[in-house]
């Protein structure tokens, strides 16, 4: 079919009363039913929900690559006109990659990683377009540059491996628009990535779509990222479309319950631990063979009315004088939307105690070795450099960074899993910085423990719930008896709000969410003084998010225990942290309050960081700074300032010092410690990065 | 990658120190040394006589000295009888004490005499290396293409038919020992009496009694199809079923990979993702194993050798292990530790080249 027999008035994709279902040896699952939506030339339509509502199920279905078990039992799916559900393979194979292409999560695992960029890249006009091989190269080499990649010959000659995160993502994308497709569907596309690289992909994706006049189908799970990218959107809960509409409509007046839940357990700014907690959504998402009759999210929605929300199917209706809004409730005419949520009673503020930890100018080096054969230059990462901190007793302190700052090998370091090259750690006046975590006693190593990013790794599937817990209490070496620790075994249930059936549960048979309260449960056990949370939320949907930091903080509040709370998200740092400490390339680049660290005066790096992170709210506006370039390699960090080479404020430093010496660290109003050599004027002249409009 | 190589080489020669002591030790044991002691001098000889023996003719002292004037780093022993005769390990009967030389061990060329052939051991055991070499490079050659294919073909589609018809078939001949199934070769097709050649015969098809030897003897001396078909068929019929399974894993994995669906979805059509996306990946694991083939054949041509009759290195190690040749015994082990290493660095290095990925350190 060629572009002359379709009208470009009309939608680019149409999705009518979709079903989609999986058969497996036992049963039919249903994944996807009863989908529609309606993707006009230009408009960029955002697929949002929780992990296992269907909504990548619905973009594989439009590429038609459902797999083997996957199969379309009703509706359609209208490409251009065309129907694609009744294609063959043949005809499938001219439309993938030429009219409809898809970019993926994982940039790393969708590139082929024995095969040059160039060859990957090329490949797609020499089959669509029968171009010889050097004018492909050649195209290849333009949309290189067009997705804004530093010296594209040499990118078009590496492997996948030798490129960054961030330039892998960019390759995918040049690959999706070798051909200028009509439809490009984005399956998370930004979701592995670091917040500034994301920022940027996301700016080349919303201007690549001005510029070559492509539909979007955006999936995401972070509603921030929709609202800057999407025109429309469409909300999925367990294989139904529940709203759709226009993005600012639906934002400002959601017509549907699960809507504003999820919105509600989304830490926006203004939302706080102590006075304005967040809500989490009760329950957890229906199985696929275990939805309830009715409305799906009836069970858990607020709303709930017995005997109509759970008597038939409910269809979609629309919502009156709005934008093709329409809402799949029952009651959305009844409830009161303007109705201010219902307060969580306000808890109070854990008083900070005494110095629990302290940590004095810590360094760890690691020396590795270049060359394909071992062989080669000595090198030295430099993942920590000079490193000193205090945390208090009760205190919640936030470690801020991108992936490769340093993060990682702090909590390892302190962890006692590496030593420190020098430097001193001070846990209750005692200093463990040489000893090994072999060697430390058993004290020390209860009252320092973690709570690790990936709860579906961390716990062994081959011990049950309770069994893993004693063991723990076993080796802490907790109570005389097997009595006393089956006893506080299911204290520590209780502590974390799981019943105590679950002690006899399999980590299979648990939730995303539950397994991450088990793991808390785990380094609670001997009385853990000093806990250490690696990104303890960020593998877990939203909605199970809240409850879990939730949990994190009331636990907090009971023990007074040191919370490290180590993460890349900036929203949940300032719900629940204290204090802040921004790193950069093994720097802490600044140090402070929550309200000094996300208030001017900022470090730069902060400053670019606050600006990345989309925040779900149509009433803020946020100053966009898009950070060039990628982080530095640790091996190989810039002279002077280890952020100069991307930093804006660079020229407001007279006589270039920040690329030759390493600015002192600053201490502003409020022990605020800010590493930089912006001068104090400067500084105060800098502008909030987020501003929320009155209401 | 030069000093990878080199530290490489230098790991090498210390395993094949090892290896080679280890085998020297065991075939140097006392027991040994009185059988040979009985068989090179007379049978009816006393026990005295035996011990004397053997310490006149170089066997005393400690293992490690004799080890060491094996190898060629001591020199060798030096002894006058009673009649007045000198011998010793470097005189033989081209020279005299005089001009022998001080030392003469593997590392001088010299790999001792070989009591079962009569000939000196070097000599013996290249001309049979030799032998097995031409097996060794039809077997490859018929083995490596056939299982990639066979791998490639079942791991293309897991579940399909197709696969579950290559994967019989490739269970089966890897769980057929060659014994077994050299026999059944031999009983189908070149016997006189059973399977296909009688019938061919009775037909006029072929002129001999049977359709292809059932004896490798005559491959010695020139190499033709029908006398070098069997034993070929019977060590490749094993390594093809091996060899195909690690393919189809290998294959069934990289087929799932995600740059595998962003191929299928970029519209490249099935046969070009097999060949240009999946075919490279999928051929990193079974390399390694490949490789590993080598000394695995240098093995398996004991039993397939000893079958047909076929003088290579199999059969001498055979002849040398039930004669007590003790000389012929460390020169084949000598060869083994060599062909096992240099094949193993060989795989190695090709991997890296494989793998864009991969860095050895």
């Amino acid at each position: 079919m060629t572009e002359s027999t379709w009208d470009p008035s009309k939608p680019i994709l149409e999705i009518e009363n979709l079903s989609i279902s999986f058969f497996t040896r036992m049963r039919e699952i249903p994944a996807v039913m009863d989908f529609s939506c309606t993707v006009m030339a230009g408009e960029s339509m955002g697929l949002v929900g929780e992990s296992g509502c269907g909504k990548s199920t619905v973009a594989l279905a439009v590429m038609r690559d459902l797999g083997k078990n996957g199969k379309i039992v009703a509706g359609s799916i209208k490409f251009k006109g065309r129907d694609l559900t009744h294609m063959t393979e043949e005809e499938l194979r001219h439309i993938r990659g030429s009219e409809i292409a898809m970019i993926y999560q994982e940039p790393m695992a969708s590139l082929n990683p024995a095969m040059k960029i160039g060859a990957q890249l090329a490949e797609v006009p020499i089959i669509h377009q029968n171009m010889d091989k050097a004018e492909a190269w050649a195209l290849a080499r333009q949309i290189v540059a067009d997705v804004r990649l530093p010296d594209p010959d040499r990118i078009l000659h590496a492997y996948p491996h030798q490129l960054s995160g961030g330039q892998q993502q960019r390759i995918v994308i040049a690959m999706a628009l070798m051909s200028k497709p009509a439809l490009l569907i984005l399956d998370e596309p930004t979701t592995a990535l670091d917040v500034t690289v994301e920022a940027g992909i996301v700016d080349l994706v919303k201007d690549l779509g001005v510029k070559y006049g492509t539909s979007m189908l955006f999936i995401s799970h972070n509603l921030g990222l929709i609202l800057d990218v999407c025109d429309r959107l469409c909300v999925m809960y367990s294989g139904e479309a529940v709203e759709s509409g226009n993005v600012r409509e639906v934002f400002a007046t959601m017509r549907h319950p699960y809507t504003q839940a999820l919105f509600r357990s989304i830490p926006l700014p203004g939302a706080d631990k102590n006075s304005r907690p967040l809500v989490a959504i009760p329950g957890n998402f229906p199985l696929p063979h275990e939805r309830p009759q009715g409305c799906n999210f009836g069970p858990r929605c607020d709303y709930f009315q017995d005997g109509r929300c759970n008597a038939a199917e409910i269809e979609m209706s629309t919502v009156a004088g709005d934008d093709r809004h329409q809402s799949r409730c029952l009651k959305w005419q009844e409830i009161d939307w303007n109705a201010p949520m219902q307060r969580k009673a306000a808890k109070e503020k854990t008083p900070v105690g005494r110095v629990v930890l302290k940590m004095d100018d810590l360094r760890k080096y690691y020396s590795v070795s270049s060359g394909a054969f071992g062989g080669g230059a000595k090198k030295v990462v430099k993942a920590n450099e000079t490193l000193s901190f205090e945390a208090r007793e009760g205190e919640t302190l936030a470690i801020v960074g991108e992936s490769g700052c340093g993060k990682s090998t702090f909590a390892k370091v302190l962890m006692g899993l590496e030593t420190a090259t020098s430097g001193s750690i001070m846990l209750f006046d005692e200093n463990v910085q040489s000893t090994p975590i072999q060697k430390r006693n058993i004290d020390t190593v209860s009252s320092v423990q973690m709570v690790f990013q990936n709860p579906f790794d961390t716990l062994n599937p081959s011990m049950n719930v309770g069994r893993q817990i004693i063991r723990a209490l076993e080796i802490f070496k907790f109570g005389t008896s097997d009595e006393d620790r089956n006893a506080r075994m299911l204290e520590l249930l209780d502590l974390v709000k799981l019943p105590r059936a679950f002690a006899e549960r399999m980590p299979r048979q648990l939730s995303g969410g539950q397994k991450q309260r088990v793991g808390i449960a785990r380094a609670f056990a001997g009385g853990a003084k000093v806990v250490v949370a690696d990104e303890p939320v960020s593998a877990l949907d939203v909605s199970v998010q809240a409850a879990v930091t939730d949990l994190l903080m009331d636990i907090q509040r009971e023990n007074k225990t040191t919370l490290l709370f180590i993460s890349h998200d900036l929203s949940i740092v300032r719900y629940l942290a204290d204090r802040v400490m921004v790193m950069y390339l093994g720097h802490v680049v600044e140090m402070g309050t929550t309200d000094q660290v996300f208030q001017p005066p900022y470090h730069p790096y902060t400053e670019a960081l606050l600006s990345a992170v989309p925040i779900a709210d149509p009433k803020v506006t946020r100053k966009r700074i898009v950070l060039e370039g990628d982080i530095p390699s640790a091996m190989n960090p810039p002279p002077g300032c280890p952020f100069q080479t991307r930093c804006r404020w660079k020229s407001q430093v007279p006589g270039g010092i920040c690329e030759t010496q390493m600015p002192p660290v600053q201490t502003l109003a409020g022990g605020h410690q800010v590493k930089c050599h912006l001068s104090a004027e400067v500084m105060a002249s800098m502008e909030p990065v987020i501003k929320i409009a009155a209401e | 990658m030069l000093i990878f190589i080199a530290r490489r080489l230098g790991v090498m020669i210390l395993t094949a120190l090892a290896l080679t002591f280890i085998v020297f030790y065991l075939t140097n044991l006392p027991p040994n040394l009185e059988k040979l002691a009985r068989t090179e001098g007379s049978v009816r000889m006393t026990d005295e006589a035996v011990l004397a023996w053997i310490d006149q003719n170089g066997h005393g002292g400690s293992v490690f000295g004799r080890y060491a004037q094996w190898i060629g780093l001591a020199p060798g022993w030096v002894l006058t009888d009673e009649k007045g005769v000198t011998r010793g390990r470097c005189i033989n009967s081209t020279n005299t004490p005089e001009t022998a030389a001080t030392y003469c061990g593997v590392l001088q060329g010299d790999w001792g005499f070989s009591t079962v052939f009569k000939k000196p051991v070097a000599e013996s055991v290249m001309q049979k290396l030799g032998s097995t070499g031409w097996l060794m490079l039809a077997v490859m050659l018929v083995m490596v293409p056939a299982s990639l294919l066979i791998g490639v073909l079942s791991g293309m589609r897991e579940g399909s038919r197709t696969d579950r018809v290559l994967s019989i078939f490739s269970i089966a001949t890897t769980a057929t020992p060659e014994y077994v199934s050299g026999v059944i070769l031999v009983a189908i097709f070149a016997s006189a009496t059973a399977g296909i050649s009688p019938i061919l015969a009775s037909w006029g098809w072929i002129d001999s009694k049977t359709l292809f030897l059932g004896t490798a003897t005559s491959a010695m001396d020139g190499i033709t199809f029908w006398n070098f078909a069997l034993p070929v068929m019977t060590i490749a019929l094993y390594g093809i079923g091996y060899i195909a399974r690690m393919t189809r894993a290998s294959m069934t994995e990289v087929m799932t990979q995600q740059y595998i669906r962003t191929a299928r979805l970029k519209g490249v059509s099935f046969g070009n993702v097999v060949m240009k996306h999946a075919l490279r990946n999928a051929l990193i694991a079974p390399f390694t194993v490949i490789m590993l083939q080598f000394p695995w054949l240098l093995n398996g041509v004991v039993i397939v050798e000893t079958l047909f009759n076929y003088k290579g290195f199999g059969w001498t190690l055979v002849q040398a292990a039930g004669n007590n040749d003790i000389d012929l015994l460390l020169g084949c082990s000598v060869v083994a530790v060599i062909v096992v290493l240099t094949t193993q660095l060989i795989s190695d290095i090709g991997y890296v080249f494989l793998n864009p990925r991969i860095r050895l350190s």
